[in-house]
């Protein structure tokens, strides 16, 4: 293991610094950020001054400070669904594996129909049924998220479930609970952890789109996404303001992107 | 008159790249090879015979390289020529015949068309004229329809015949060299006589040299004028193979031969009218409701303390009646019994007890033990699980248990699977059956893997274990000369039926069921006449 | 019957199937929402009365089933119903901006699968040599960013800067095909980048897993050159994985469509879902995303199909 951290290709160790450093924004903001999350401070649409870093928005206040705030709310938000996506997919995954037989096929056939609407829009659908708070924003994009970890999670168990060693467990007598979670999840932890940091990235890029929309966080909390749709008209007048939430974005987006490479290119074993 | 070999490799060296530096695959190796030549490659898995034999056409695999040495072919350098160069030489020089023929093939084109790809390209021959050559080619090869066979698919084509097909391929520029890499390995004892027969007729008919890579000794010395041994990437020792065959140098050659000779001692035959102690009677089942029977009315008798054999080629249906008497196949006629006692036909549900008489060993080590439970849970469950033992006498227990498959309890007890060899895995999967305290033990293929003296360690393990905790064992394998070895009682199956059961020695010798006969003389014998014997015996009945 | 047609008919059933599965959750879903479509309609102005009469004329009355396939009748006559919020009929609103997210959506798969499907083979040839890492890392980028800042990103270059392309794209009914090709050029860039890096390095990775296969090296140990054993031995068995790969990625740009359409005020079929879903106009949203899912099913269908057929071990029966 330590051989491989020594060995670590430039663009993960971009990826790890990227990470830390939005992690200790994000814990730390109230002490990094100069102004309150949604205090009015000043006139709208300041330039970049001393006096304000990159500026104020359309209603006056601070942007690097509601920047530094997003990161909290933001990552949050992403970090929550990915965590509830996860367990579910994984559960059910690891269920429908071990006892085979009917109950794969009935739940393979609902992810399957879940499957067969894009994400974005089925979200767009059920938040118009139900509401666009934050609470729905988790629960719709962690349950939709949770086909396609469910997916994954099952291939990657199908595969262990047909080893001998857990025929031999499963002769032993060996209960359900047993299998599942001492014979096949230790196995399909490695590249379930690879498969956590990709679909993180899918779900904060859905999550950030739809406060893009204006159907996610709602205002005055700070979100980058919603910042992007807040302050766009400020493109045509060539500032460049609007692309620093979406570029926060982008970069962790990249960031995590880089390491899961990283991470796949090993457990691969591919030669260089 | 000498003349100058067609292939002279002069102390090669190759080489493969890897995180912790290079390691070497040939370690300085040399061999002449003169036209019309055979010259046998044996070793075990890991000797290098593989890497040898394509370097001798210049061919490294990724990450792999000549670091030293010369191959000179007919007066060309292939170590220092260039891509095009080597090329040039192959199908037209030398040629290649794969170890797995099905994997070779391309899936997307007919068998002719990848027979005539090269003729047609590098000898810029007629199309229909190759055609016509390939269709002589494959009628050589003794392949049924040769005339229509050709345009099938791969797919289509089973695996003896797509051997044979891939030989007459190799065949159809008529090169000065082919390599055969393994080529009946993966195939069944009935029909790897035939490729055999057939390679050897092609190979003296158009006088080509041949290097045949093998690790059956039987087989090489049916093929080879010369043989040459490697162990680890170098040369142990090399002989004409008469020679070879009689009277071998080396202390490892010699051990590569003595591996058959190994025989369990003989036991009186059981009482007659005493309970078999697993007994299946006129059992069928079928996978799914609709599906073929895979067992038609197998029935036979395992007694007390004994080793019953159950034999036969792939799809005989050995394993399957091993996993009917488990309970892992429900079976959907007859009766399975232990001590006269019928087991109910789904291990779920079996008893406690049940389960615990009746254990398997798996034939893969590195798929029957979970990689991420240490060697002291992997025996340790099921000292917990059917004794109740916990703590201290747990520990006991498993560390007894190591010891009685000769693996130092000190150094494996923390172990993973991971940090040991295909033969130290398939001992702790031999402690872990014992650790439930059977009275029976189905070993499927439990060799089948492994190779030649490891294979041996493992066999006189089992007897050994067999003795000391008196145990029974439905032993399943295809090889004959492990029944020779081990087997007091042997069952011959075929297709899902039982041809013949019996004690082994009734059964091994005539006269035999003819299915039995095909079986028993299609196993190659240490004898270079073997073959030549074989076949005109079958071309005469 | 022919494995082949056989396995095709029960593939294009189970589309049938899966479309009619999904219409009924779209219209299922409606049921969910607290009140119902009148008193959406007749919001604060509603009345016991009103709301009975409104509901009768709307047929609401009758029940779900029923209304369900009445609505699925409808539509397969081309009657999507009627807007909740404007009363119009959708069909009309739907029928302009179908062909304009088709057009845009047209244009960028026009220029990212060739490029894509190029690239990735490229790649995959050169493994680790300087142009696959190279291109690995620009693609890794590419898919990490949201579309709507590359699209702005693309709009502060090209239109505010440089000003060749507008930021706004109206396209309506009397534009010329070279004046829509100018108006759709940026957005369907925008599309095109992010499709293009995730088809190149999914192409890439079947290529290569291809590459390894035991026929490929058999074909170079016959005497194949590079380019030989790429065109002739493994291309004819990548057909299947790489169309796949294609499928896949339409499916992503439809979703990336609605994104890119508000961004540039484009007036298609996502701009107005985004607008129904904001103004809750919900049997908008129901339409609309009635049409995207059935899209995604369709492609995913003909993907499967040229899969079967391209598969030699089918199409040449044992």
């Amino acid at each position: 293991m330590t051989r491989h951290l020594r060995k670590m290709p430039l663009t993960a160790l971009f990826g790890f610094a990227v990470i830390f450093t939005y992690a200790c924004v994000a814990i730390f903001a109230p002490l990094i950020a100069p102004y309150p999350e949604t205090a009015i401070v000043g006139p709208e649409y300041m330039p970049w001054s001393d006096e304000f870093l990159l500026g104020t928005d359309s209603l006056g206040r601070d942007m690097l400070s509601r920047l530094i705030y997003a990161a909290r709310n933001t990552l949050g938000i992403a970090i929550a669904t990915t965590l509830i996506a996860f367990i579910l997919g994984c559960s059910a995954a690891l269920f429908a594996a071990t006892m085979q037989g009917w109950v794969d096929q009935v739940i393979s056939r609902i992810v399957d129909v879940m499957m067969s609407i894009p994400t974005l829009i089925t979200s767009l659908l059920l938040l118009t049924i139900f509401g666009t708070s934050v609470l729905n924003l988790i629960l719709i994009i962690a349950l939709l998220y949770s086909t396609v970890v469910f997916r994954i999670a099952r291939a990657v168990a199908m595969g262990i479930v047909v080893m001998d060693y857990v025929e031999a467990a499963r002769i032993r007598g060996e209960g359900m609970f047993w299998i599942m979670f001492r014979e096949v999840l230790p196995n399909a932890a490695t590249p379930l952890v690879a498969e956590f940091g990709l679909r993180f990235t899918f779900v904060f890029l859905t999550v950030s789109a739809l406060s893009f929309l204006g159907l996610g966080v709602q205002p005055p909390l700070a979100d980058w996404g919603a910042m992007v749709r807040e302050n766009a008209s400020l493109i045509t007048f060539g500032d460049l303001t609007p692309l620093l939430p979406a570029g926060a974005i982008a970069l962790l987006t990249l960031a995590v992107n880089f390491i899961v490479d990283w991470m796949l290119h090993v457990a691969s074993g591919l030669k260089d | 008159m000498t003349q100058t070999p067609l292939l002279t490799i002069t102390d090669l060296v190759i080489q493969a790249q890897s995180d912790d530096g290079p390691k070497t695959l040939i370690d300085g190796l040399s061999l002449a090879l003169n036209k019309g030549e055979v010259l046998g490659l044996i070793g075990e898995s890991g000797a290098g015979k593989s890497t040898f034999g394509l370097g001798a056409m210049g061919f490294t695999r990724d990450g792999c390289g000549f670091a030293s040495g010369s191959v000179i072919f007919d007066g060309i350098e292939l170590t220092q020529a260039s891509p095009k160069v080597r090329r040039g030489l192959r199908s037209t020089r030398i040629a290649y015949v794969a170890q797995s023929a099905a994997a070779s093939f391309n899936p997307a084109y007919s068998l002719i068309r990848q027979y005539s790809e090269f003729p047609v390209l590098a000898e810029g021959r007629d199309r229909s004229a190759v055609e016509a050559d390939a269709v002589e080619a494959y009628r050589r090869m003794h392949l049924p329809n040769p005339e229509d066979i050709g345009f099938r698919y791969p797919h289509q084509v089973s695996g003896g015949q797509l051997q044979r097909a891939m030989t007459a391929m190799a065949m159809a520029c008529k090169p000065d060299l082919i390599i055969f890499d393994e080529p009946t390995t993966a195939l069944d004892v009935t029909t790897q006589i035939e490729v055999l027969e057939a390679i050897r007729e092609a190979v003296r008919e158009f006088n080509t040299a041949a290097i045949y890579i093998t690790h059956d000794l039987a087989v090489v010395s049916q093929m080879a004028d010369r043989i040459m041994v490697l162990r680890h990437g170098n040369l142990v020792e090399e002989a004409p193979t008469a020679k070879m065959m009689s009277d071998p140098q080396e202390e490892y050659t010699k051990s590569l031969w003595a591996v058959r000779s190994f025989k369990a001692p003989a036991k009186p035959l059981p009482d007659a009218a005493s309970t078999p102690l697993v007994s299946l009677k006129n059992v069928t089942a079928r996978y799914g409701p609709a599906g073929p029977d895979v067992l038609q009315n197998v029935s036979f008798d395992l007694h007390k303390g004994r080793t019953m054999a159950i034999v036969g080629e792939s799809g005989s249906g050995k394993t399957t009646s091993a996993r009917c008497a488990m309970g892992l196949l429900p079976r959907s006629a007859g009766d399975v019994l232990l001590d006269g006692v019928s087991l109910p036909p789904d291990y779920h549900k079996r008893n406690k007890t049940q389960l615990q008489q009746l254990q398997i060993i798996y034939q893969m080590a590195d798929t029957a033990l979970n990689p991420k439970q240490k060697i002291s849970d992997i025996i340790g469950r099921p000292v917990t699980f059917y004794t109740g033992l916990r703590g201290r006498a747990r520990t006991e227990r498993v560390r007894d248990l190591l010891s009685a498959i000769d693996l130092d309890p000190n150094v494996y007890f923390d172990r993973y699977p991971g940090e040991l060899s295909g033969g130290q895995k398939q001992r702790i999967g031999i402690a872990r059956a014992l650790a439930a305290e059977p009275r029976v033990v189905i070993c499927d293929e439990v060799t089948s893997a492994l190779d030649q003296l490891v294979a041996e360690g493992i066999l006189r393990l089992l007897v050994k274990l067999q003795q000391d905790f008196d145990l029974s064992y439905l032993f399943i394998t295809h090889d004959i000369a492990t029944v020779e070895s081990i087997a007091d009682d042997v069952v011959v199956m075929q297709k899902g039926k039982v041809v013949e059961a019996g004690p082994k020695d009734q059964i091994m010798a005539p006269p035999h069921a003819p299915y039995t006969e095909l079986l028993l003389s299609s196993v190659p014998e240490m004898d270079p006449g073997w073959l030549d014997r074989v076949v005109q015996k079958r071309a005469l009945g | 019957m022919h494995a082949v047609l056989k396995m095709v008919v029960q593939r294009v059933a189970l589309g049938v199937l899966t479309l009619l599965v999904v219409s009924a959750l779209v219209f299922i879903s409606v049921e969910f929402l607290p009140g119902d479509v009148a008193e959406q309609i007749l919001g604060q102005s509603a009345t016991p009365e009103t709301l009975a009469a409104l509901r009768d004329q709307l047929g609401l009355n009758t029940p779900p089933v029923e209304r369900y396939f009445d609505w699925l009748g409808g539509i397969l006559q081309g009657d999507f119903g009627q807007s909740v919020i404007s009363q119009r009929p959708i069909t009309e609103l739907l029928a302009q901006r179908l062909g304009n997210t088709l057009s845009l959506a047209l244009l960028a798969t026009l220029i990212s699968v060739p490029l894509a499907v190029g690239l990735g083979i490229l790649a995959a040839l050169k493994r680790n040599t300087w142009v696959d890492r190279t291109i690995n890392i620009g693609t890794l980028t590419a898919i990490s960013f949201p579309e709507y800042f590359v699209a702005y990103g693309l709009i502060l270059i090209f239109s505010v800067k440089l000003g060749w392309f507008p930021s706004i794209s109206i396209v309506s009914g009397t534009v010329t095909f070279a004046e829509r090709i100018h108006l759709t050029l940026l957005p369907a860039l925008t599309l095109t980048m992010i499709v293009t890096a995730h088809m190149m390095r999914m192409t890439r990775a079947s290529i290569i897993n291809l590459l390894a296969l035991p026929y490929v090296e058999m074909a170079r140990l016959k005497g194949a050159s590079q380019r030989r054993v790429v065109v002739v031995h493994a291309l004819p068995n990548a057909i299947a994985p790489i169309v796949n790969v294609i499928a896949l990625n339409i499916a992503y740009m439809i979703a990336g469509v609605v994104i890119v359409e508000v961004v540039f005020v484009y007036p298609g079929l996502g701009q107005l879902l985004v607008d129904s879903v904001a103004k809750r106009d919900v049997t908008v949203v129901q339409a609309a995303c009635l049409i995207f899912a059935s899209a995604f099913i369709i492609f995913n269908l003909v993907a499967d199909v040229i899969s079967i057929v391209s598969n030699p071990r089918l199409l040449h029966r044992k």
